[in-house]
């Protein structure tokens, strides 16, 4: 230390001479925590996992589960690609892959979905189906599926225990009863391995069937509500439907991208003055690539 | 084949922390020093280290002149910080009595063993604002001290306070009327919720550390809740005691296996009493006085009298019929009273949410063009160029049934 301890103690710059944040940012032995919650959710498909959750200097709500598990896994020669509602250029995406960047030297980021290694996400998984070498991270604000049909941890807890689950199966049947179809959209509760009810996070519907049977691994953290779960590879997990009312993904009736003319990809509408809808890719890398494909295309 | 860099996202945020960097001071304003933070505004350091659950004024009030004086945004720092220190291990327990106390009061007692000590207070005061700006330097900071608390008037009228003062619990103890302690447990490692989930129900040390980094605000007002007797629990206790002084950081030294103190930190202590019912084994009915404690860091004393209420409504037996009230709910309580957490969701609501809200969206949309058999409004694609947002319809107008190209790995 350059500076005399007495005299720097109560500055800034006496603060900034002892200051360091560890590689990942997390201390070794917090990643260790993390990881060994990870490695229990692989063995027990759907199953949330209650962890010793860290703050991060992002806020919770923002991202600290699934970056907790991020940062937990990454080290040097690691690519990581991090979106929001599909987008690499979210804000906070941004914000998140800055993070990495800043606390793991070693590690690169990529808006590419092919040459990431990790990829964490927000509510969606990306259009291009992912590997087995792939890691897909899932940012939860609510991993208990159960907490629309009860308010208390204890007893959800026991419900996934016991398998439970006739009140989930019930709400299902009276949102028929009452509306004539299942009304529940995004995050749409999931059967895991024929055994948890699942909390898939936000996700359209869309996305839903391209969990089942996937060969990538997919990781979920609450960083606010403690709870890590997993879907290993090549594990079926199945939306809670009826033989009679079966599970529908969102229809967008012949729309298709106004930039890349897709009809094959989630699309997001915006508005305009007059009320028109102008419906785009959510996944916007895919979105860029099949633009520049095409670009090629008619060039060609 | 190349794919777009980021766009617009990170310019924008970067642009927003330029803004950030330039601080609202107008030129030749001086910049906040540390130390006045400390000083000056002492009530705020403390807030800031009870709910970061890290003991360092410095870093507090460093966090506090960042953040710009936002200080749930400045505990947020704190907590941030301590997610890259490695854990070293835990200090060996304190009891209170071994504070070295600037303020001691007792609401049970007229007058107690040792004396009510006012001490540094704004409590019988008039919330006038004072204009004269002469509050005096460095003597109202001696004031804050144990020497200075020594040299204070007691309420017997002698003129000198020891330091370390005898509890009022100990007194109550000695009277027969409230349980003796339980001996100390011989874990070595108490349950720490900064290392693992709270589970439910939660033990009594768990939701002392909550309520010990809860946030203020939601404290009081969940524990007001209950002395206002919303929900049913109308009698709330009297404050045996609240004391607030320094109290010693002592570990077990890692050679000698010694105790050792290695520092000390101003903390709040207060335990509150109030009369129980109780029944023996032969069933023959009684009653006594129980025991909840609350505790801070710094000298915020509206918290710790709030955390001792809760903690004395959360040990309280839950009623036989109906939902507890607010205050008495464990997952009411601990759920809901963390700052960093409440505030880190419900300002996330500002994050985009046009996926989700999409997809129910396209579910109202499909209900009203079934309903009405029309199809939904759209607007025509027409060919544009690689990052355009179209404005005019193009010459081919007809829609292209494309199915959109798969993008070759990169």
């Amino acid at each position: 230390m350059t500076t005399d301890v007495r005299e720097a103690a109560g500055t800034v710059a006496g603060l900034a001479e002892t200051f360091s944040y560890n590689y990942a940012f997390l201390d070794e032995l917090s990643k260790k925590a993390i990881r060994r919650a990870i490695l229990k959710g692989v063995a027990i498909p759907g199953y949330q996992v209650p962890f010793g959750s860290r703050e991060l200097p992002i806020a919770r709500g923002w991202g600290t589960g699934g970056l907790q598990i991020t940062l937990s896994l990454v080290g040097p020669g690691d690519v990581v690609k991090v979106i929001d509602q599909g987008a690499d250029d979210g804000v906070n995406a941004v914000n998140i892959r800055r993070l990495v960047e800043r606390t793991s030297p070693g590690v690169e980021t990529t808006a590419d979905t092919s040459a990431a290694t990790i990829i964490q996400t927000r509510h969606r998984i990306p259009e291009e189906p992912l590997r087995k070498d792939q890691v897909l991270v899932f940012q939860v604000p609510q991993p208990e599926p159960l907490r629309s049909v009860e308010r208390r941890e204890a007893e959800t807890r026991r419900m996934h225990g016991e398998a439970d689950y006739s009140r989930m199966w019930v709400a299902l049947y009276e949102d028929i009863v009452q509306n004539g179809r299942v009304t529940r959209t995004a995050g749409y509760p999931v059967v895991v391995n024929g055994r948890y009810i699942m909390a898939p996070s936000p996700i359209p519907k869309w996305d839903i069937p391209r969990l089942n049977m996937a060969p990538h691994l997919s990781l979920f953290g609450a960083g606010r509500e403690k709870r890590i779960y997993a879907v290993p590879p090549l594990t079926s997990v199945t939306p809670l439907e009826f033989e009679d009312y079966p599970f529908q993904v969102e229809q967008f009736y012949g729309q298709t991208c106004l930039r890349c003319g897709s009809d094959t990809t989630y699309l997001v509408a915006n508005p305009t003055e007059t009320g028109t809808l102008r419906y785009v890719c959510s996944d916007t890398a895919w979105c860029d690539a099949a633009l520049a494909t095409k670009g090629e295309e008619v060039r060609a | 084949m190349g794919y777009t860099a980021v766009k617009g996202g990170a310019e924008a945020i970067a642009a927003a922390e330029r803004l950030l960097l330039e601080l609202p001071t107008e030129a030749g304003e001086l910049r906040v020093e540390l130390r006045q933070v400390r000083h000056q505004l002492k009530a705020s350091v403390d807030k800031v280290m009870a709910e970061g659950g890290v003991y360092a004024p410095d870093l507090a009030a460093l966090a506090i002149v960042q953040t710009e004086g936002d200080l749930m945004e400045a505990a947020f720092m704190l907590r941030a910080y301590r997610s890259t220190l490695p854990r070293l291990g835990y200090s060996l327990p304190v009891a209170d009595r071994e504070m070295r106390v600037i303020r001691r009061i007792s609401s049970a007692f007229r007058d107690v063993p040792g004396g009510q000590v006012l001490g540094r207070t704004r409590d019988y005061t008039q919330r006038l604002f004072d204009f004269t700006g002469t509050a005096a330097g460095s003597a109202a900071l001696n004031a804050a001290t144990p020497e200075a608390a020594a040299a204070s008037l007691t309420s017997d009228g002698s003129d000198a306070v020891p330091w370390y003062l005898p509890k009022v619990s100990d007194a109550m103890r000695a009277m027969g009327v409230m349980d003796q302690l339980p001996k100390p447990s011989d874990d070595a490692e108490p349950f720490d919720i900064t290392r693992e989930a709270l589970r439910f129900p939660a033990s009594r040390p768990a939701w002392l550390q909550a309520l010990a980094r809860g946030e203020s605000g939601a404290l009081l007002a969940l524990s007001y809740s209950s002395i206002r007797g919303f929900g049913g629990i109308a009698n709330h206790g009297t404050i045996a005691e609240l004391r607030a002084g320094d109290l010693p950081l002592q570990v077990v030294h890692p050679l000698t296996g010694l105790p050792v103190t290695i520092g000390s930190f101003r903390a709040t202590a207060v335990e509150m009493t109030g009369n129980e019912k109780t029944k023996d084994a032969a069933g023959a009915k009684g009653d006594r006085y129980g025991l909840s404690y609350g505790i801070v860091f710094g000298q915020e004393e509206r918290k710790a009298i709030a955390m001792a209420l809760l903690d004395s409504t959360l040990q309280a037996q839950a009623p036989v019929e109906g939902e507890p009230p607010p205050a008495a709910d464990q997952e009411m309580v601990l759920y809901h009273s963390d700052g960093v957490e409440s505030l880190g969701f419900v300002e996330h609501l500002k994050l985009p949410h046009f996926v989700t809200f999409g997809s129910g969206l396209q579910a109202t949309l499909e209900r009203s063009a079934v309903a009405s058999g029309a199809a939904l409004r759209e607007e025509e694609p027409h060919s544009h160029g690689p990052g355009d947002e179209p404005h005019t319809h193009g010459a081919d107008g007809a829609k292209q049934p494309s199915h959109g190209a798969v993008p070759t790995a990169g």
